[in-house]
């Protein structure tokens, strides 16, 4: 790529493109920079006017998202001195710390149901698309037609009858439950993507495995396993991503013990009104490995939106 | 996940195992990698469509199971079909649709059209853009609600700050005319991103040989961009936009968190009522039809939207 090119845009050119596109992103950042800043501040401080840029930074949203409250006398605060850190926090306000929140529980509801769903669409949606792939399927085209047509329902519509289904199964409010129903909904995106990836692995690999004695299971494991790696990884975080933010299903299915952190954060109130600076804490918390994530891993993800995308 | 993990796992399994899957034929395989899959579909998703089928033609109620159920026709698809409230939805959802759709089609081309000058550190700047599609609408929804606030807001304050309007004067989720442009705001700024990765995909599929002999002929570069740029991007904006489309019919958990439907019901999209027709108001047999229709309806203009889509392809 040396050398004098008519397609090369102008140095002059760049630098304009290059200050439109980085303003624009930094326009776009500032709702999450917000997001973050919030969870520092003090419940003073996150509703001032103006909204303050600059302030005395604090973990008290963070101490009240894991934590329950309750109001104390005076007298019994002073019988009560604060032992940790996070306690002199909650006692500046009035009040003691009465227990944990279901912050936590929530959190560690959504890893479970992400990472459990996402390992079963990712193993069956390799099963299936290597098939599709590599073998002749009746009717191959209509199945897969079929396959991604399942994402066009409304997922309201979607969870009238599944809420009827759960709730003869037992299966309502169940990591089970979800953990079934998000693999579902992400097997339609898993097969596609996964059956691009190896339709791009030249069928001579096996052959050539199959010739030197290796079964055609193990010429999937040795072979084309290995080979379609980055992509089994790239459609892993889709679905991952997916059900980490999952909202629709996991408001109407679950209430209690398999609630994922999506409906409750939203749900975080504090003594009149919502707690801002908490609501934050939990959102930040949520949203930051997400983030990290496709920082880090740009190069894949970007090509994975558009390469399944394009497909289709 | 590295080869080497792979190749050890294979290494690992037992001969005995192996040699007992030998015994398998390509057809048996192609079955068992294949019916999982399948099953789970069928009873996740198909089963559960047909069984929405048989409670629209009811008047099953999900809050009473014990009650008689009876066979009403097609009474429930009448109702809806004459109802005008349904209509509004409608067109709540139109104006949304239309909108979104849109702004993202404008700013996501140009970004993408940008980012395809191919300025220094462009990667990192458009995985930075990419940021909000990544995140949790309903989790990002709601900490909107806090930037839309009047007077306390980011947004209010800096458009006040722009246009030295009284930050207190407007609030965008409490003011009926305001409001769907509130949700139009928070889904372009969410999704924008979607339509440039699509768009960027097309530019960067062009090979630069077009534009050297367009350069030959002495085609001037306003030329270029509507002889060649535009039309070969077409057929990617228009899958960018069916996309869009599709997930912005089924819209529910970014402006259920947002403005919850309201004010009155001017944000009302179809999601957010049929939402309140089987978890509210628990009338199952009628939502079921509700359903049952906005599926019929997507598929359809799909359907019809994807022929056309192949007819661009095919120019």
């Amino acid at each position: 790529m040396s050398g004098y090119s008519v397609t090369e845009p102008s140095s002059t050119q760049k630098w304009v493109a290059g200050v439109l596109v980085i303003g624009y992103a930094l326009v776009t950042l500032l709702p999450l920079m917000w997001i973050l800043a919030t969870g520092f501040k003090s419940s003073a401080d996150s509703i001032a006017y103006p909204p303050k840029v600059t302030f005395q930074p604090t973990l008290e949203g963070y101490v009240n998202l894991f934590t329950t409250q309750t109001r104390q006398t005076p007298e019994y605060l002073e019988a009560h001195p604060p032992q940790t850190w996070y306690e002199e926090i909650v006692h500046g306000k009035g009040m003691v710390i009465a227990g944990p929140s279901r912050f936590g529980e929530r959190f560690m509801n959504s890893v479970i149901i992400g990472f459990g769903s996402t390992f079963l669409s990712v193993f069956l949606g390799t099963l299936a698309a290597y098939a599709f792939s590599r073998y002749r399927i009746p009717l191959k085209d209509d199945l897969l037609f079929f396959i991604l047509s399942t994402r066009m329902m409304p997922p309201i519509a979607v969870a009238i009858p599944i809420f009827l289904m759960f709730r003869n199964l037992g299966l309502s409010d169940t990591h089970t439950g979800m953990i079934l129903l998000y693999t579902a909904v992400n097997l339609s995106l898993s097969v596609w993507l996964l059956k691009g990836f190896i339709d791009e692995i030249p069928r001579e690999y096996e052959e050539a495995a199959l010739i030197d004695g290796y079964t055609r299971f193990q010429a999937f494991i040795k072979v084309v396993l290995p080979q379609a790696a980055t992509g089994i990884a790239a459609t892993a975080i889709f679905c991952l991503i997916f059900a980490w933010n999952e909202y629709a299903f996991a408001v109407l299915l679950t209430s209690g013990t398999a609630q994922t952190a999506p409906p409750f954060i939203p749900t975080i109130i504090g003594n009149g009104g919502q707690d801002w600076p908490a609501v934050a804490a939990g959102a930040t918390l949520f949203l930051l490995p997400v983030m990290v994530f496709t920082i880090l891993l740009r190069k894949h993800l970007l090509r994975g939106i558009t390469f399944g995308a394009v497909r289709k | 996940m590295s080869g080497t993990t792979i190749d050890h796992v294979a290494r690992a399994t037992p001969p005995k195992v192996a040699r007992r899957i030998k015994g398998l034929s390509d057809r048996a395989i192609a079955w068992i990698f294949v019916a999982p899959t399948i099953f789970l579909l069928l009873a996740i998703n198909i089963f559960p469509l047909l069984w929405t089928i048989y409670l629209s033609f009811t008047n099953y109620r999900a809050n009473r199971p014990n009650a008689e159920v009876s066979w009403i026709g097609t009474r429930n698809y009448e109702r809806i079909l004459g109802d005008a409230d349904i209509w509004l939805t409608m067109q709540a959802t139109a104006h949304f649709l239309f909108w979104t759709l849109v702004l993202q089609v404008l700013i996501g081309f140009t970004l993408a059209w940008l980012i395809n000058q191919k300025f220094k550190g462009n990667d990192l700047w458009t995985t930075i853009i990419v940021l909000p599609m990544m995140l949790s609408p309903a989790v990002v929804g709601n900490f909107w609600t806090f930037l839309y606030q009047p007077q306390i807001g980011l947004f209010n304050y800096v458009v006040a700050f722009l246009t030295g309007a009284d930050p207190t004067s407007f609030s965008m989720i409490g003011d009926v005319s305001l409001a769907p442009w509130a949700i139009v705001i928070v889904d372009t700024w969410m999704w924008t991103p979607f339509v440039m990765l699509i768009c960027l995909a097309g530019l960067r599929s062009i090979p630069d040989s077009i534009y050297e002999a367009a350069e030959c002929d002495r085609a001037s570069k306003w030329r270029q961009f509507w002889t060649i740029t535009v039309p070969m991007v077409l057929p990617f904006l228009m899958l960018a936009v069916l996309f869009r489309g599709i997930e912005n019919f089924k819209m529910f958990d970014l402006v259920v968190q947002l403005t919850g439907g309201g004010p009155g019901n001017t944000t009302t999209l179809t999601s957010i009522d049929l939402k309140r027709e089987a978890f509210e108001k628990w009338r199952t047999g009628y939502s079921s039809a509700y359903a049952i229709i906005l599926f019929v309806t997507v598929f359809g203009l799909a359907s019809i939207y994807v022929k056309a889509l192949n007819k661009v392809k095919e120019r």
